[in-house]
C-alpha cells in the first residue's frame, strides 16, 4: 500500500548556467533566467510504500515522515532563494528537475534513520512547480 | 484502460489501540486518538481497468459503479462514527489505511467477471493525505 503526504514551501530561483553565454541563456531558459530570479509555491507530495501493520494499522508513522521532511527539506527550502542560499545549487541549474533529484537524495541520506525497519520505503516524489508543471521521480 | 470515479463521505473515527497506553496511543496516531473522536469529509476515487464494449464504447457503466459505491459504501459509512457503527472497526483500529482494505474488501466481490476489474482504491482523508491500495499484500 502506498501512502502519500502533501507538503507546501515557497521558494525563488533563477535558471542561469555558467556554461553559457547570456544570450544562450535567455534563449535556454527565457524569462526563467532574468537576473533577480523569481519564486514558486512549490507543492512537494512523498510517497511510501510497505505493508499495513497488523496493529497499528499503519503504514508509515505520519508524524515521523512529516519531521523527517520537514528537517531535510522544508527547513532550508522554504522561503529561501535556492541560487544563493543552497549549496547543491551554487552549482546545479535549480530546475525543478535537479529540485526533486535534491529532495530525494535529502531523505534518503536519512530516511533508514527516520524508518530503521524493511518497511516503510521511499516510493516516489512529485513537485508541482506551478499547476502546470508537475516533475515525478520513481524511487 | 483506466476509468475513475469519484465519491465523498463524511465520517468520524477514532485512531487508539485498546491494549495501548493513552500515552503511546497518543505517540502512534497523534490527535487522532483523542477518545471522543473526530471527523473527515473522505474523498474516495475508485479505478477500474479494462478495455471499452466495442458496442456501448464503456468499460463500466458509470450509473452502475456510482450506485455500488452509494450501496457499499457511502451508505454504511456515511455520517457515521466508524469505530462505533461500521464493523470491523469495532475491532481494527480506522485508519485511512485500513478503512482503504474495508472499502477494497467490499467492492472487488462485484469485479469478479465481466469486462472490468478493481485496480485502485485511492482515500483521501484531507487534501494532504491520502492512501492507495491496489490488493496488494503490501
Amino acid at each position: 500500500m502506498r501512502v502519500t503526504r502533501r507538503y507546501r514551501f515557497a521558494a525563488s530561483h533563477r535558471l542561469h548556467s555558467a556554461a553559457f553565454s547570456e544570450d544562450a541563456n535567455r534563449e535556454l531558459y527565457g524569462k526563467c533566467s532574468n537576473p533577480y530570479g523569481h519564486g514558486h509555491d512549490y507543492v512537494l507530495d512523498v510517497t511510501a510504500t510497505g505493508p499495513v501493520d497488523s496493529s497499528s494499522g499503519q503504514v508509515v508513522h505520519v508524524p515521523t515522515l512529516d519531521r523527517l521532511v520537514s528537517e531535510q527539506v522544508l527547513r532550508d527550502f522554504d522561503h529561501r532563494y535556492f541560487n544563493a542560499d543552497l549549496a547543491e545549487f551554487k552549482t546545479l541549474v535549480p530546475t525543478s528537475e535537479n529540485i526533486i533529484r535534491v529532495i530525494e537524495d535529502r531523505l534518503n541520506a536519512r530516511w533508514s534513520e527516520a524508518f530503521p525497519g524493511e518497511w516503510p520505503r521511499l516510493e516516489g516524489i512529485r513537485l508541482r512547480e506551478t499547476k502546470r508543471n508537475v516533475f515525478e521521480l520513481k524511487s | 484502460m483506466l476509468i475513475t470515479r469519484r465519491a465523498e463521505f463524511s465520517a468520524s473515527h477514532v485512531c487508539a489501540q485498546p491494549a495501548l497506553s493513552a500515552e503511546r496511543n497518543r505517540e502512534l496516531y497523534g490527535a487522532a486518538a483523542n477518545p471522543s473522536g473526530h471527523g473527515h469529509n473522505y474523498v474516495l476515487e475508485v479505478t477500474l481497468e479494462g478495455e471499452p464494449d466495442p458496442v456501448t464504447g464503456m468499460v463500466f457503466d458509470l450509473k452502475t459503479l456510482k450506485e455500488l459505491i452509494q450501496q457499499s459504501v457511502l451508505d454504511p459509512m456515511d455520517h457515521r462514527f466508524l469505530n462505533h457503527e461500521v464493523p470491523p472497526f469495532d475491532q481494527l483500529v480506522p485508519t485511512t489505511e485500513n478503512v482503504a482494505v474495508e472499502i477494497w474488501k467490499r467492492l472487488e466481490p462485484h469485479f469478479d467477471a465481466g469486462r472490468a476489474r478493481l485496480n485502485n482504491v485511492r482515500l483521501y482523508e484531507t487534501d494532504d493525505l491520502y492512501v492507495d491500495y491496489g490488493g496488494e499484500a503490501r
